[in-house]
């Protein structure tokens, strides 16, 4: 049995978790919640350097309780998260993840947030090459799996929908994250206002309907919840929209729903639909696995250890703007 | 290649191939609302009738509008295949020529892929799907055109690079802004999208 301790901290949630092949031993997470505002880099920063070591022991403590024979020798390796994300928060936990390679002597793994994302889904839903729809607080993409590497086919042109979710539901005056507020006003509404619709290919853009929503607000304040309801219809229809348009170039009739705004159920619902109406299969896994967790880290940092891939500490450095097409994918055939 | 009659679901429409004509129906999803869903489909329809219209008087293959209905278009039958099946470097740097002529006729394509290029038995290119066409002449407006039709070829072709050479090979002979227009399409793909909150 392999054993990978993986570290995630990308932006607001900081988790580490131990995963083997066969299932996630223990997770321990901890959030930072902005006093006003959205995210303050630094501050997020702050939090995961004041809480590392504490996550980082309640996942072990827990993994000991509940595996018998389970110590820190059993560790093969140790993955965190290189990028993208946020700079100030990636070095801090990067600086963790080197530190306990170097103590434990064992490998570091350097992995990509996003690919974490689509292979975390992969393995809790069984499923083999779908189309993916990833879509998170700052990213918002389409991808398929060609020779080697996970193609973007569509993203975003601007601002990522959980962004776009979140500026809005602070213009509300909701505190971070937005998202769930935002949907459960949503589902008071009851009359679609017109929004502006921005498809380019498979590409799209948020930033237009933001704006539009702010002014909707300012214009209808006794309306929130039809607004909600609006931008969310929009938004989420300029989504499955691309992500059908991809199906159909790439042949596949797979789908796979990754990122924290996979928890919508609207949006859920939306590409279900569409699945069924093409004839294709929807996947999307639990919840705690759409968010930033530290289980897809330790998962994704298990199959690349496992193909034989590993960081040395030279080229450990972050990347704040690590793309997914950049990695080579060496652990599928 | 198709000769028989056909009938099957692309992305936004039913297409069906009868004879010598093809009948593209933008049927309703039932995904959105009716008020998103009625609205796509009218207003594309309108305006994928009026730009292929627009590109061929330009110079640029495409099927000829037979009947423009509120969802449904009627149109000439291109006889060949989708480039996505047969796209080489030939092939490519000719869809470069033609897209240069769209963007010097300020015409956008909106979703340049290798499903919705043709190469006709004729060994013609035709373009065809201008549902999210729209006439404009800026910089961005053409970047991110070029963008989308770079990552469709990543998406789907072994030889993604030779390919966008040739198609920027294609695209600098008809076209003398396409220098600047490739050098946005390059910044739009590294645009850094992990902005801070
Ligand atoms: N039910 C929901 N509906 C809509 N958005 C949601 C919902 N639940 C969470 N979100 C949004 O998901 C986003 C968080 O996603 P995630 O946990 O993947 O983190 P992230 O920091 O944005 O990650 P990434 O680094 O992948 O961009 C936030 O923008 C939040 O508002
Ligand atoms: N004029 C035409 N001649 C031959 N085939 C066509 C024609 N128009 C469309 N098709 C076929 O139908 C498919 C879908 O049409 P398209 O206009 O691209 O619709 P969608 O917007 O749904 O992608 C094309 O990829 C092509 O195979
Ligand atoms: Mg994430
Ligand atoms: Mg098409």
């Amino acid at each position: 049995m392999t054993i990978i301790l993986g570290l995630e901290g990308t932006a607001w949630n900081l988790g580490a978790a131990l995963v083997s092949e066969e299932s996630v031993l223990y997770e321990a997470e901890s959030t930072y919640k902005p006093k006003y505002g959205g995210i303050h880099p630094r501050e997020a920063a702050q939090h995961h350097a004041a809480e590392l070591k504490e996550v980082v022991s309640r996942a072990l403590t827990g993994a000991k309780e509940k595996e018998a024979g389970f110590s820190l020798k059993s560790i093969d390796a140790i993955a965190f998260s290189q990028g993208p994300g946020m700079g100030p928060c990636l070095r801090t936990v990067a600086t963790a993840a080197r530190a306990l390679s170097l103590s434990l002597k064992i490998p570091l793994i350097g992995v990509n947030h996003c690919i974490a994302h689509i292979e975390i889904g992969r393995w809790r839903c069984g499923v083999k090459d779908p189309v993916i729809l990833y879509v998170s607080g700052a990213n918002s993409q389409v991808l398929a799996y060609r020779s080697g590497r996970y193609r973007v086919l569509g993203e975003t042109l601007d601002i990522g929908i959980g962004n776009a979710l979140d500026k809005f539901a602070r213009y509300l005056g909701l505190s971070h994250p937005g998202g769930p507020k935002i949907e459960e006003l949503a589902s008071k509404g009851t009359t679609y206002m017109y929004m502006p619709y921005i498809v380019k290919g498979m590409d799209l853009s948020f930033s237009g309907l933001t704006t539009a929503a702010k002014e909707a607000v300012d214009s209808h304040p006794d309306e929130k919840e039809d607004v909600c309801y609006s931008f969310q219809e929009t938004a989420f229809a300029m989504l499955t929209e691309v992500t059908e348009r991809a199906m159909a170039h790439c042949g596949k009739d797979e789908l796979l729903l990754a990122g924290g705004v996979g928890a919508n159920r609207r949006l859920q619902q939306m590409l279900r639909t569409m699945c069924q109406d093409r004839g294709g299969t929807f996947y999307v896994p639990e919840n705690r696995y759409l968010k930033d967790n530290g289980a897809m880290i330790a998962y994704l940092g298990l199959l690349m250890l496992t193909s034989g891939v590993t960081t040395p500490l030279e080229r450990s450095r972050v990347k704040p703007n690590y793309r997914p097409d950049e990695v080579e994918v060496t652990w599928r055939e | 290649m198709r000769s028989s009659n056909e009938r099957f679901q692309c992305a936004e429409a039913i297409v069906e191939l009868k004879g010598e004509l093809v009948y593209k129906r933008r049927i309703e999803k039932r995904y959105r609302v009716r008020e998103i869903d009625e609205r796509i489909r009218k207003e594309r329809t309108k305006s994928e009738a009026k730009i292929i219209s627009e590109a061929r008087r330009k110079g640029v293959p495409t099927p000829i509008i037979v009947d423009v209905e509120e969802y449904e278009l009627v149109m000439e039958r291109v006889d060949g295949n989708l480039a996505k099946e047969v796209i080489d470097e030939d092939v490519s740097e000719r869809i470069g020529e033609f897209v240069g002529i769209l963007h010097k006729n300020g015409i956008i394509h909106g979703d340049l892929t290798t499903s919705n290029i043709m190469v006709g038995k004729d060994n013609r290119i035709y373009f065809i799907d201008f549902g999210l066409s729209f006439i404009e002449s800026s910089t961005e407006a053409r970047g991110v055109d070029v963008h989308v039709f770079f990552q469709s070829l990543k998406g789907t072709h072994e030889s993604h690079e030779q390919l966008k050479e040739s198609f920027i090979t294609g695209y600098k002979r008809t076209f003398s802004d396409a220098s600047q227009v490739l050098k946005r399409a390059e910044e739009i793909e590294r645009r850094g999208r992990y902005v801070e909150r």
